[in-house]
């Protein structure tokens, strides 16, 4: 009776096992056929002699697409957004965060109905577009970063670890006479510092995945970040060209030179997210605990 | 607080509220100038084009202004509901968001199920670092992936097709393969993040339940079933209803990415709509007005979705 409730477990956790370990390597497996592609030869691709490692490794693809100056331009557009995005979305959610976490607020309660508002209703692309305009952001690398200054939910989530704080930590420093701008910048930041990085994490990921907005907003292919290139050559080169008027004539390029541009667009979120990892889960835990 | 803020005013004030309102915010006036910048970006770029919807009852012309164009009151909304577009729109949008809530939505939460009963810490922590893993990659390289991987240009799944002795798919420009496409690249990218909020309200349950089911001799699909399913019901529900106040949004950028020529009648929704005719075509008007019902529709179904959260004794969204 023991033996056999043993062995039902025991077949139970392989088969549990198997499958969840088949699951992982649908999700990684087509990413590690994309890398091991972008280092073979345009031959093997051809003959599909491999399925996720080529026989000759060869970095002729990555010299291609850093031969011009295309690819590299993209990636600095692309390396400056994230940066700069992420900074001044970290100073505005971290001030207005913190001014909210404060109980000494007074209204606090309309101000979030006025912020959470906007995350039931917006104007939607075409207004949103006019503003963009009117403000003068249109064509500049600016409007990518903007227009999305303050992640809401990003923003709340910070206020909630603030709030979470003990507050005779603030009240020992307004007793040492610190003021407000001071409380933060010198107690509250440095005690907070892992919600701090998990949300610059976040705000930098979306920064270098930013798409929609590039197309939305910037007519200067010098000015396209690393995404737009991307679609460029893997989407409009495969001739399905829906949006024609983007299209460009450069000549269609070979498999190899498409997986390593596609490399190119994912190594920054590869090299985050192990320190993302540590404390993501958390955080996205955070927002969903209600206000 | 606004509660500790009203007993501070009962207690102390009577004949001058206001000016005491205004002294507290004066003391802290700081905390309204660190609030400042967030506000007014807010404003700015969030309440302004909340305004700007009212180019949806005009004849818009961008050199006219708002105060210059011609009004034309519900004109625009006539030609969206009388067009067939709106019904190919409409239905192209039930069916991408039956697919989100029939076979999506389960996915995670079996995952959280599976991945709670693997005993080893190690072993479970690995398969989560590699499932959360493709959040994280644009809605671009999903698509570029799947291109590269599915195209009959050397793409190595027609080569497997070919290799069994099959006849390669054109599964990029067939439309019949869109709404797979579609739903797979959202488990693709989803499924593994989406179990975490599952696994919390999992980590929260008292393993005694547990230890007391193992005694009455519940194998373990008898504890997932009455223990661990339980458990997480109100998150299931909650989730559930929050889906439905997200009917319309299906995500711009991953449509816009799959849709081509050969395609739209299948992947046409609401924002890649307004995106074309406004943008594109240059009927910011007419695509204004069809952004506004979407807009519209979507706040009536949160409040409703809400109502019907709160109506279940779940806490609601706001």
């Amino acid at each position: 009776m023991i033996g056999d409730k043993q062995i039902g477990t025991r077949i139970f956790n392989i088969i549990n096992a198997t499958l969840l370990t088949i699951l992982a390597l649908i999700m990684i497996l087509p990413f590690i056929h994309v890398v091991g592609s972008s280092f073979a030869t345009g031959a093997e691709i051809a003959e599909k002699r491999f399925l996720l490692f080529p026989t000759k490794f060869t970095l002729s693809a990555y010299k291609y697409i850093f031969s011009t100056d295309t690819v590299v331009k993209s990636v600095m557009v692309s390396i400056f957004v994230t940066v700069a995005g992420t900074l001044w979305s970290m100073l505005l959610s971290t001030l207005t965060a913190y001014g909210l976490s404060r109980k000494d607020l007074v209204g606090r309660r309309y101000i979030m109905f006025f912020i959470i508002f906007t995350m039931l209703f917006n104007g939607g692309i075409i207004p949103t577009f006019i503003v963009v305009q009117q403000t003068g952001l249109l064509d500049s690398l600016a409007s990518l970063i903007i227009p999305v200054s303050i992640n809401v939910f990003n923003m709340i989530i910070l206020k909630t670890f603030f709030q979470n704080l003990p507050y005779g930590l603030e009240e020992s420093a307004k007793i040492d006479g610190a003021n407000d701008f001071g409380i933060l910048f010198r107690i509250i930041i440095p005690c907070s510092l892992p919600a701090i990085a998990t949300i610059s994490l976040f705000y930098a990921v979306t920064y270098w995945n930013t798409y929609m907005h590039a197309i939305l907003y910037l007519s200067d292919a010098a000015k396209w970040p690393v995404q737009v290139l991307l679609r460029q050559i893997v989407v409009l080169a495969t001739g399905m060209n829906y949006d024609s008027a983007e299209y460009t004539d450069v000549p269609p390029p070979s498999q190899s030179v498409k997986m390593a541009v596609i490399v190119v667009a994912t190594v920054p979120v590869l090299l985050v997210y192990p320190f993302l990892q540590k404390h993501f889960a958390k955080g996205a835990l955070l927002g969903s605990i209600k206000e | 607080m606004s509660s500790e803020v009203a007993t501070r005013e009962v207690v102390k004030s009577k004949p001058k509220q206001e000016s005491k309102l205004l002294k507290q915010i004066a003391k802290n006036k700081l905390l309204y100038l660190m609030i400042a910048p967030g506000l007014i970006y807010l404003f700015i770029y969030k309440y302004v084009p909340m305004y700007g919807l009212i180019i949806s009852f005009q004849d818009y012309k961008p050199y006219l202004g708002i105060s210059g164009s011609e009004w034309v009151g519900f004109e625009h909304f006539r030609r969206l509901f009388s067009s067939p577009d709106f019904w190919m729109i409409l239905k192209n949008t039930l069916i991408l968001f039956g697919l989100q809530l029939f076979i999506f939505f389960p996915i995670p939460i079996v995952i959280a199920l599976m991945l709670n009963e693997v005993r080893r810490n190690y072993y479970k922590r690995a398969i989560q670092t590699l499932i959360y893993l493709p959040h994280f990659m644009s809605w671009v390289v999903v698509v570029s992936i799947s291109y590269v991987l599915l195209t009959l240009d050397g793409g190595i799944i027609n080569g497997v097709l070919e290799f069994f002795g099959f006849q390669p798919i054109n599964f990029l420009l067939d439309s019949t393969w869109f709404r797979p496409m579609y739903i797979l690249q959202i488990i693709w990218r989803e499924a593994g993040w989406g179990t975490i909020i599952f696994l919390a309200a999992i980590a929260s349950v008292d393993p005694q339940l547990y230890e007391a089911a193992k005694m009455d001799g519940a194998n373990r699909f008898r504890q997932i079933w009455h223990i661990t399913l339980p458990a997480i019901k109100s998150v299931i529900v909650i989730l559930l209803i929050l889906k439905i106040g997200d009917v319309l949004e299906l995500g711009f950028e991953h449509v816009y990415l799959l849709m081509n020529s050969t395609n739209r009648h299948v992947a046409e929704i609401f924002d890649t709509y307004v995106y074309v005719a406004g943008l594109r075509q240059g009927q910011f008007s007419y695509a204004t007005a069809v952004g506004f019902f979407k807009g519209f529709v979507g706040l009536a179904l949160v409040v409703f979705a809400n109502w019907l959260a709160k109506k279940n004794g779940e806490e609601g969204v706001y």
